[in-house]
């Protein structure tokens, strides 16, 4: 079987092709990058809409394949921004009405959990999913997937870019902050804000854009304070959620999961508990139209189908709402 | 003789006999994945607040481990070995008419703690414990003195999502026992709280707002 993923959640526009025996045969990436500032909802689904033909075009030639090769369109249907994701839903309708195939609508976040497995091999992990809209940490229990732990407000990414958008650093920020964290040495005292297993990071990021505001600190000492705080709350919330559910593995995904950080400290947390930590690919734990192609067909094969009556988008689709029955 | 109990995210937990006692000689151990000075700092106010705030909270009334001996530079506290079943664990094997009474019990707890200006900071059924006739509440490692209605908010949200997520087969029953009691210990300051910890339910990312 051969599924069509189309990703539309956010800032990237994605198009995958997979095979039900785990061949990503396309992964089309077209990212759009706002002019200034963050993400405004209505100019990136202009982008997605007017790129998503040539995506589509590009990811087809990519896999070698046509349209009547495709089995199954895969969407994702939520979360995320509500403009982004209507075109995105728009394009699956019209690809499956055109082509005659079954529509299968999936959860932006379920999709992020099981392309990873699928890439890395683990079975039942907890998973640390972290990005620019999304912190959560969250495991398979009884049909769904569990949140354990998860921002009270802003996602890390959403932090991590603000912060280098105020200190005119690269959009995303993580790179840069990353780069530049390397070069620090001076620990500035900042905020850490974990309840539980919860974290909230609007306090750190008010209190790290005054530091940088005094002048006092050179860029260098303020990402590597940044980095080691955030990081160190997400690490917090991570092990508790491990030592809580007793998982025996540990998955990072999300954009962020490429922060050799962060990842660091997610191989630290695995070895302490005796769990197996597995980091997953960037160009498969970044916003992808892969994860919605492979997820579909793990949908679809139990059972899953998502009418046109009922394929309307919802921008707050919690992950622990899903049923996951492929996984029962 | 010396076994350690429990390797929680925090600290290792271990059973000993000291000076003829058995007790919990709880250590928090330095993680080696945090920075060594933000490691130290966290390390050091949390065995601070929680020795502090644990002798506060026997004064709301609420049941708490005997503290023994403090040591705030090592981050170690020794105290009283409760006996008894995690909440957490007990929760699947109770009758109906049991979780909600031990649910009362524990709002009820909980409306101490918030009347007497403690927020425990980490609010779940891991960290109570049903011994004998008695619920008592441990580990006040992110606990803190407030009476802010944000904080207890906050405080009640932990204890809802980690009624949703681990024992989402009674969580309306459980969420209704808790507030029972809650409000039968708060009094007029409840509803406020719990109005509080809708609200910070809905701040999070992706949440069905209606």
């Amino acid at each position: 079987m051969i599924a069509l993923g189309v990703e539309s959640t956010a800032d990237n526009l994605g198009i995958g092709i997979v095979t039900s025996d785990k061949q990503v045969l396309a992964n089309i990436l077209d990212i759009h990058v706002p002019q200034e500032g963050g993400i405004h909802p209505r100019e990136a689904a202009r982008h997605h809409s007017e790129n998503m033909g040539t995506a589509i075009k590009k990811a087809l030639d990519t896999a070698g394949v046509t349209g009547k090769d495709i089995d199954i369109i895969a969407f994702a249907q939520g979360p995320g921004l509500g403009p982004c994701l209507r075109t995105g839903a728009t394009s699956a309708r019209a690809l499956a009405a055109y082509l005659g195939k079954p529509l299968v609508g999936v959860n932006h976040c379920v999709a992020h959990v099981e392309v990873g497995r699928m890439a890395t091999g683990a079975e039942d992990p907890l998973t640390l999913y972290v990005s620019g809209g999304n912190t959560m940490v969250s495991g398979y229990e009884s049909g769904r997937y569990r949140i354990f732990g998860e921002t009270l407000d802003i996602a890390i990414g959403n932090c991590l870019d603000t912060f280098a958008r105020a200190a005119g650093l690269e959009y995303p920020g993580g790179p840069d902050i990353e780069r530049k964290a390397k070069l620090g040495e001076k620990l500035i005292p900042l905020p850490y804000t974990v309840k539980g297993m919860d974290l909230s990071y609007s306090g750190l990021l008010t209190a790290i854009t005054g530091e940088l505001e005094t002048g006092k600190h050179s860029v260098e000492d303020l990402c590597f304070s940044l980095q080691e705080t955030a990081y160190a709350m997400l690490g917090e919330i991570t092990e508790r959620a491990l030592a809580h559910t007793g998982k025996p593995e540990l998955l990072l995904t999300g954009g962020v999961a490429a922060n050799k950080r962060l990842a660091g400290i997610v191989n630290d947390i695995a070895e302490e508990h005796g769990a197996e930590p597995f980091i997953v690919p960037i160009r498969l734990a970044a916003d992808n139209g892969a994860m919605i192609a492979w997820t579909g067909i793990e949908a679809y094969n139990a059972g899953v189908r998502t009418p046109v009556e009922t394929s309307h988008v919802n921008p707050n689709w919690r992950m622990d709402q899903v049923e996951v029955p492929w996984r029962s | 003789m010396e076994e350690l109990i429990a390797r929680g995210a925090e600290a290792d937990l271990v059973l000993r006999d000291w000076n003829g006692l058995m007790v919990i000689v709880k250590t928090r151990k330095p993680k080696k994945y945090r920075h060594p000075e933000l490691d130290y700092r966290l390390r050091k106010t949390r065995t601070n607040h929680e020795s502090s705030i644990i002798c506060k909270a026997k004064e709301s009334g609420v049941p708490t481990p005997l503290l023994y001996q403090v040591d705030n530079e090592n981050a170690v506290i020794v105290m009283e070995y409760v006996e008894g079943t995690k909440i957490r664990d007990l929760v699947d094997c109770l009758t109906d008419e049991e979780r909600m009474s031990l649910f009362v019990q524990i709002g009820r707890h909980a409306g101490q703690l918030h009347r007497a200006g403690i927020i425990h900071g980490d609010l779940t059924t891991s960290n109570i414990i049903k011994s004998g006739d008695r619920v008592v509440f441990i580990d006040f490692g992110l606990s803190e003195v407030s009476y802010e209605v944000e904080k207890r908010g906050v405080d009640l949200n932990l204890m809802n999502r980690m009624l949703t997520s681990t024992h989402y087969a009674y969580q309306e029953q459980l969420l209704d026992a808790f507030m029972t009691g809650y409000r039968e210990t708060m009094g007029n300051d409840a509803e406020e709280a719990l109005d509080r910890m809708d609200e910070v339910a809905k701040r999070g990312r992706y949440i069905e707002k209606n």
